[in-house]
């Protein structure tokens, strides 16, 4: 398979397995939800105690797993790391806090405007804006610097993590919390889940979908590559919404989401651009955290940690629209973002190229 | 031979295809671009292609060498 028919692939296999996750009992739209997932998983683990908002997603389990076993079977697993670490883990706070603003990280954001939810348009447009902004600090020389290689074994410790996590799950699920309604309560079989995310963290792993890099490519090189997997989970998901009856046009009473447009649009802003300086959206972090990329292990917890504080601070959104926190949150995470774009900007922006250097092979 | 190069190892995307892009913008004939990942290694394949440059790889270790012609 070629890798324009591969990246096509696994967005249509994530727009169907998405659809279906709701049929079987995910929360409306919320086939996939990277944010909103690690939430629940914060909530499970009581970082914070919004009771309706707490569960072990098996979905995260299988992503992870299944983008560790993927990079292992493909010779691509590499550790390494040491590239801003804790710049990352702010940038993985401040994204998760733009994305519980609009309520979904990008890839639900796809999926919201698949089930016919126009407020997710709004989170596109204000999406697009943020990846704009971030776009003019790399074209100005943004860069986190360099990572360097590790010992093996600081690669193979998330994906355990996480294992254990699953361990513990099934084994003793008393030492976590469980939502007894609310969204953390809806939820497909936990086979039907950890399968979905086994497969989505293969595929995406061998394919590197990300739903931030494809309007960057696209901005930035003018390439068509990644976006077109975005593009095929909109429209698969969006036939198969249809299909199953979970297609529904309009801005009001949607699922798990508020029609305030101008906080949509910028807590999507926050996320776009925080997942540019990043270089991938939560859900590419996740992978690459699998493979090794402990920098990404350390957005990773960021972001849990974002949704632990938004939860506890009530920053997050509710279908009732954003609270004065939130709002707060998202204006403050704006200046923390072009602070750190800023101070990572090279001032001279010439090309660092060399004559005469010898490579040795 | 006189090479222009670019090493953009440890940089994750798309600051090699970045740095690439601006490398090329002068026009070269050739252009060797050093990268330590897959990911990397076809990003920068990808966008030399699309610009119009032939790209042939060599791996050196952990390390991919991209050789771009015109």
């Amino acid at each position: 398979m070629n890798e324009k028919k591969g990246i096509i692939f696994t967005g249509i296999i994530v727009g169907a397995i998405a659809v279906l996750l709701v049929k079987l009992g995910n929360p409306g739209n919320m086939g996939f939800c990277i944010a909103c997932f690690l939430r629940d998983v914060a909530g499970a683990l009581g970082l914070h105690s919004a009771g309706v908002v707490q569960y072990v997603r098996p979905e995260i389990i299988g992503l992870v797993i299944g983008a560790f076993l993927m990079s292992v079977v493909g010779k691509e697993f590499s550790v390494r790391g040491g590239s801003a670490p804790f710049t990352r883990f702010v940038l993985g706070f401040t994204v998760m806090i733009g994305a519980l603003m609009f309520l979904g990280c990008p890839l639900r954001m796809i999926l919201r405007i698949a089930g016919g939810d126009l407020n997710a348009i709004i989170g596109l447009v204000g999406f697009t804006a943020g990846i704009y902004i971030g776009i003019i600090f790399l074209n100005k020389g943004f860069s986190l610097k360099r990572t360097y290689s590790l010992p093996k074994f600081e690669g193979y410790l998330f994906p355990g993590v996480i294992f254990a996590l699953f361990i513990i799950f099934l084994a003793v699920p008393s030492l976590l919390k469980f939502s007894q309604e609310g969204p953390g309560a809806a939820h497909a079989p936990v086979i039907v889940s950890l399968a979905a995310g086994l497969i989505v963290g293969a595929l995406a792993q061998k394919t590197r979908l990300c739903t931030v890099g494809g309007i960057r490519d696209l901005i930035l090189f003018r390439d068509w590559h990644l976006i077109s997997g975005f593009i095929a989970i909109l429209a698969t998901a969006l036939i198969g919404n249809v299909v199953l009856g979970q297609f529904k046009l309009g801005f009001a009473g949607q699922p798990i989401a508020h029609t305030d447009g101008l906080w949509n649009f910028l807590g999507m802003a926050l996320a776009g651009f925080g997942s540019v300086l990043l270089g991938g959206c939560p859900l590419r972090q996740l992978i690459l955290a699998s493979e090794g990329n402990t920098d990404s292990v350390i957005t990773v917890l960021g972001l849990i940690s974002g949704a632990a504080f938004a939860h506890n601070f009530k920053l997050a959104s509710s279908a009732n629209g954003p609270t004065p926190g939130g709002q707060i949150a998202v204006i403050i995470g704006f200046i923390v973002m072009l602070a750190i774009a800023y101070f990572n900007t090279e001032k001279s922006t010439e090309i660092k190229m060399k004559e005469d250097v010898e490579i040795e092979a | 031979m006189k090479l222009n190069s670019i090493d953009a190892r440890g940089r994750s995307c798309p600051e090699p295809v970045l740095m690439t892009k601006k490398a090329l913008q002068n026009n070269p004939e050739a252009l060797e671009v050093l990268v330590d990942n897959m990911t990397a290694k076809e990003n920068v394949t990808r966008f030399a292609k699309n610009s119009g440059y032939n790209v042939e790889v060599t791996q050196n270790g952990n390390d991919y060498i991209l050789s771009l012609k015109k």
